[in-house]
């Protein structure tokens, strides 16, 4: 880490936080819909445009599903587009979801992770994230405030990378992130400028050029479609790793696709992802000093999914615990298990794995629970077993 | 379409059509199981399926006249269900005509 830091240090929200570097990015299109724990972000940023210190169109639409539908079609039309959501609205969402990323749209859209009905719950699960794990958008994951602020603007470099051209999601866990007050830095507007020029767009929409977005596809060039879009798209890793060093060169915080913790000696890990990690690695760090080989791996970048990082750090560790803020129900594990298993599947050393379930709908992940997932772990690689693949952790009973 | 790509490696990127009118090129002819015929002694030059074909493969010709275009008409029979002197015949494709 580096110690030289610019801008200047404020208070704010993850919402908040996130509306802060949505202005400075200079947007051009907001399109959006309030829904908890999201609504603080549309409203700041509505507030923005309406006193001058944005200068963007805000189109205040009906729906979810509106809001990206017209997302989509500025961010053809050559605009620097943001929208953000969460849950429900992300749901309603699903079917643009993968025509914004197939027709290589340059959204960024913050997702304030929020839990599935049924019941109606406001608080944290990852359900919505995962729900667009298959949709083709590069999706990141932050820790705490400060990283829902820096990696929104790094979205966008991203995003509108003409290697790149994908869109966007950066995930914030629902009010732990949302609405927690936190000190970041900021970085100066003009820096920002510097590091995020204004869009120039590739291949837009032009009435003097007519071309065809979406047509009928059919066997004969669909899979091919698919094939190009696939390529590209896990082609993008090294260059998101190459803004994130431009972007340590600007600010002076460095973001890897994979946050390691005691990783160089450990035994048994915890895989997890957004503001847990911070609770994962303050019990590691406590038992480290008790002599105990326990690491942490968190995922900044889900997808693309930075498979060969996490063999490197995984396949000589004896246990690794995956842990999963969302259920996949007739699964033999959730999403992120299923990932880190998947990736791997082949490498010549692997660990045994297991699966650990919490937080559904904002159940506090305690430091107790944590232990208990580090001894768990402890015990398989002495024994060698893993009798329960998949165990909940914070429910009664 | 016509092929213009030998690879996905070249197609244009998300998916798009780069130049207008190419469904002129998709020939949707072959779809049809029952093929249109008409009796040009019959017709009386009303045009109604002219109006009501939704493809449409009904060309409209001099004196009001029309011709039916083999290659995009996909066999719906909504022509010989508007036409008022029943001068358009729904035949099986491939049978004797």
């Amino acid at each position: 880490m580096s110690t030289i830091v610019k801008g200047r240090r404020i208070g704010l929200n993850g919402d908040r936080a996130v509306a802060y570097a949505v202005k400075q990015a200079d947007v051009d299109v907001i399109s959006a819909y309030p829904i908890t724990p999201q609504t603080i972000i549309v409203e700041a940023l509505a507030e923005y445009v309406n006193n001058g210190e944005l200068n963007a169109a805000f189109i205040p639409v009906e729906s979810e599903h509106t809001a990206l539908s017209a997302a989509v079609g500025a961010s053809l039309a050559g605009a620097r587009v943001f929208t953000a959501t969460a849950s429900q609205g992300l749901a309603l969402m699903y079917e643009i979801l993968w025509i914004a990323a197939g027709l290589r749209t340059t959204i960024v859209m913050a997702l304030g992770n929020r839990a599935f009905s049924p019941n109606i719950n406001i608080h944290c699960s990852h359900d919505d994230a995962y729900a667009a794990r298959d949709t083709g958008w590069i999706q990141f994951f932050a820790e705490n405030v400060q990283e829902a602020y820096d990696l929104t603007l790094q979205a966008f470099r991203i995003s509108e990378d003409k290697r790149v051209l994908f869109p966007s999601i950066v995930n914030l866990d629902g009010f732990i992130l949302t609405h927690s007050l936190e000190g970041l830095y900021v970085l100066d507007d003009k820096d920002v400028k510097d590091f995020l020029p204004p869009k120039d767009p590739v291949n837009p929409i032009d009435p003097e050029s007519p071309k065809t977005y979406g047509p009928l596809d059919l066997y004969d060039w669909y899979i091919e479609h698919k094939r190009q879009q696939a390529e590209h798209f896990n082609n993008t890793l090294p260059i998101i790793e190459e803004v994130f060093n431009e972007y340590y060169e600007l600010a002076g915080r460095k973001y890897t696709p994979v946050k390691t913790y005691g990783m160089e000696d450990a035994e048994v890990a915890i895989v997890v992802l957004g503001s847990s990690a911070g609770s994962v690695r303050y019990v590691a760090k406590r038992l480290r000093r008790r002599g105990r080989k326990v690491g942490v791996v968190s995922l900044t970048l889900f997808r693309p999914l930075p498979v060969e990082e996490i063999i490197e750090v995984l396949s000589s560790v004896k246990v690794v615990a995956v842990m999963d803020r969302s259920y996949s129900f007739g699964s033999p594990g959730a999403p992120l298990f299923l990932d880190i298993n998947a990736a791997l599947s082949n490498a010549k050393e692997r660990p045994l794995l297991f699966n650990v379930i919490y937080g559904l709908g904002g159940r506090d992940l305690t430091p107790d629970h944590i232990l208990a997932i580090y001894d768990r772990a402890e015990d398989i690689a002495r024994s060698g077993e893993v009798k329960e693949r998949q165990i909940w952790v914070g429910v009664r009973g | 379409m016509s092929i213009r790509w030998k690879s996905w490696k070249e197609l244009p990127l998300g998916m798009v059509i780069p130049e207008p009118a190419t469904s002129l090129e998709f020939k949707t002819g072959s779809w049809r199981a029952l093929k249109p015929v008409l009796d040009e002694n019959k017709c009386i030059r009303c045009l109604l399926c002219w109006v009501h074909c939704p493809e449409p493969a009904i060309e409209r010709l001099e004196g009001d006249r029309v011709r039916i275009d083999y290659n995009y008409c996909k066999g719906c029979g909504i022509c010989a269900n508007v036409c008022p002197v029943h001068a358009i015949e729904m035949v099986m494709e491939g049978g004797e005509e």
